[in-house]
């Protein structure tokens, strides 16, 4: 069967990027390589992994935040690197797993977001936001299977709703919707004991920055792949709050400030665990 | 079997070129004029949601004439050429010289290969960090590009509105000034061919789509994206 014009062109109508980027330059995707089958189960691959991310609800908004260290093995494999990004005016995302293609993954979902914005002259709501995201963790699959999984916590400002949502997702894709607060990596059953006892309801911005750095802090205390507050080089972990008024990247004089408080109260308290 | 009337090639391109231009002179003006502050753009456009005007990338936009369907698959285009640019090799690497260079090239091959040439014509402008620094394209149906300085008219009455903006053009026009120049322009023509000069009644701001690339957007809003619409609350507070 011949199609229409009509046709061709409805269906080259999308405002997607990745869908573009599908059909028209498919080697630029992140998650289309398949690697060799069976090489990962002989031998995990040696690349960066990124760790610990917290996020929680607070009075009139989000905030996110996590930890400065990439590891490989046993070996430090970056005391600098961010993990926590503005997606868009209105959301920001935190990932964990392989570095490489979790990076390359919040960049595609940056312009994925700004692309459909420029096309349809709107902002994607937030649940098609969550759910973007989550096609693109599922179109990740393949590679998760061989060990290279990325694990997204997607946190957003609902103009509709007025409120601060959050969003973690499973290697498959699926996507469920946090309340409070939660934690993604591998430090993130000790963050998520921390929040337990710190977070509760109807934070200011400012004490939950102070509850997010302390969270990091205890997860950093025992987990290997966490970095603490280095106050040698002065890397503080990278924090991201969402309001009604938009994304803002806590500056380091603040976050400075927070972690020497959680060193300052833990050694005047001397305890060992 | 039916006998193909020769028609020189001069005789084809120059009944198409017409046509072009025909239907581009119905349609109304569109200005894009550069400022201290940065790139306004506006258009005579009664729509508050069909826009004339659009965001291509971080530093660069997007003005037509002519036909919506046309212009807006061009500007889709157009969007997405830059963002795969900038999402395989860097946002800084994204230019409105290659996207006005593709542009000129489909326009071109629209011309001579299709049934029939687009009805439009584009501007595509880039703010740079000074007034040396910005880049206003123009192109034409027929894939021609055009460098401009200082602004670009197109549309039905270009000659006048062109002549009305030329008068009144300095390099220290303020936002306000140039928005101000531009509808002044845009309504002087309109008015002379209806009526006798003299009794041009400005345009409300409902009739008018105006959106600025601001020079300094990371200074003064923290955005790379300098591209701003202005609503019509914000056009009456410029122009009061």
């Amino acid at each position: 069967m011949q199609e229409s014009t009509a046709n061709k062109v409805a269906a080259y109508a999308t405002s997607s990027f990745t869908e573009h980027l599908q059909r028209e330059r498919p080697e630029l995707l992140p998650f289309t390589r398949a690697l060799p089958t069976g090489a990962a189960v002989t031998a995990p691959l040696q690349v960066p992994h990124a760790t610990t991310i917290v996020a929680m609800g607070y009075a009139g908004g989000v905030l996110m935040a996590g930890d400065r260290r990439a590891t490989m093995g046993n070996v430090i494999a970056s005391r600098h690197i961010e993990k926590v990004f503005p997606a868009d005016r209105f959301s920001v995302l935190g990932i964990a797993g392989t570095a490489g293609i979790a990076i390359d993954l919040t960049r595609l979902f940056q312009v994925e977001l700004e692309h459909y914005e420029k096309i349809e002259g709107t902002l994607l709501s937030l649940e098609g936001k969550a759910n973007r995201l989550g096609a693109m963790i599922r179109g990740n699959l393949p590679l998760a299977m061989q060990g290279l999984a990325v694990v997204p916590l997607f946190a957003g400002f609902d103009t509709g709703a007025n409120a601060g949502r959050l969003f973690s997702y499973d290697v498959t894709g699926g996507r469920y919707e946090e309340h409070e607060h939660h934690t993604v990596g591998s430090g993130s059953v000790f963050a998520r004991g921390a929040l337990k006892k710190l977070w509760r309801p109807n934070l200011t911005a400012a004490e939950a920055l102070a509850v997010a750095v302390e969270a990091l802090y205890d997860a950093a205390d025992d987990d290997s792949a966490t970095g603490g507050p280095d106050t040698v080089r002065q890397l503080w972990p990278v924090v991201y709050t969402v309001d009604s008024t938009g994304t803002r990247r806590v500056p380091d004089e603040e976050l400075g400030a927070a972690a020497r408080a959680v060193i300052e109260a833990r050694t005047i308290a001397g305890r060992e665990a | 079997m039916t006998q193909q009337f020769y028609v020189s090639p001069e005789q084809l391109m120059k009944d198409r070129a017409d046509f072009a231009r025909k239907g581009i002179a119905r349609g109304r003006s569109v200005v894009v004029i550069s400022c201290g502050e940065g790139i306004a753009l506006v258009a005579e456009n009664p729509s508050p949601s069909l826009h004339k005007i659009g965001e291509i990338y971080d530093k660069i936009a997007f003005a037509a004439v002519g036909k919506y369907n046309e212009f807006e698959s061009l500007r889709q285009a157009g969007v997405r050429y830059a963002d795969v640019r900038g999402y395989s090799y860097d946002r800084e690497d994204v230019t409105a010289r290659g996207l006005a260079s593709v542009y000129a090239q489909s326009l071109g091959a629209v011309f001579t290969t299709e049934q029939k040439p687009f009805e439009v014509e584009l501007a595509v402008a880039e703010v740079g960090a000074s007034q040396e620094g910005d880049h206003l394209y123009r192109l034409t149906f027929d894939g021609s590009i055009a460098d401009e300085h200082r602004f670009v008219v197109m549309g039905g009455q270009a000659d006048k509105v062109s002549a009305a903006i030329e008068d009144g053009w300095r390099t220290s026009l303020t936002l306000a000034e140039a928005v101000r120049l531009a509808m002044g322009g845009l309504v002087r023509p309109a008015a002379g061919a209806a009526e006798p000069a003299g009794a041009a009644a400005p345009l409300p701001a409902g009739a008018l789509e105006v959106a600025v690339l601001d020079r300094h957007s990371e200074a003064t809003r923290g955005a790379r994206r300098a591209f701003r619409r202005l609503n019509d609350a914000d056009i009456a507070a410029l122009l009061t």
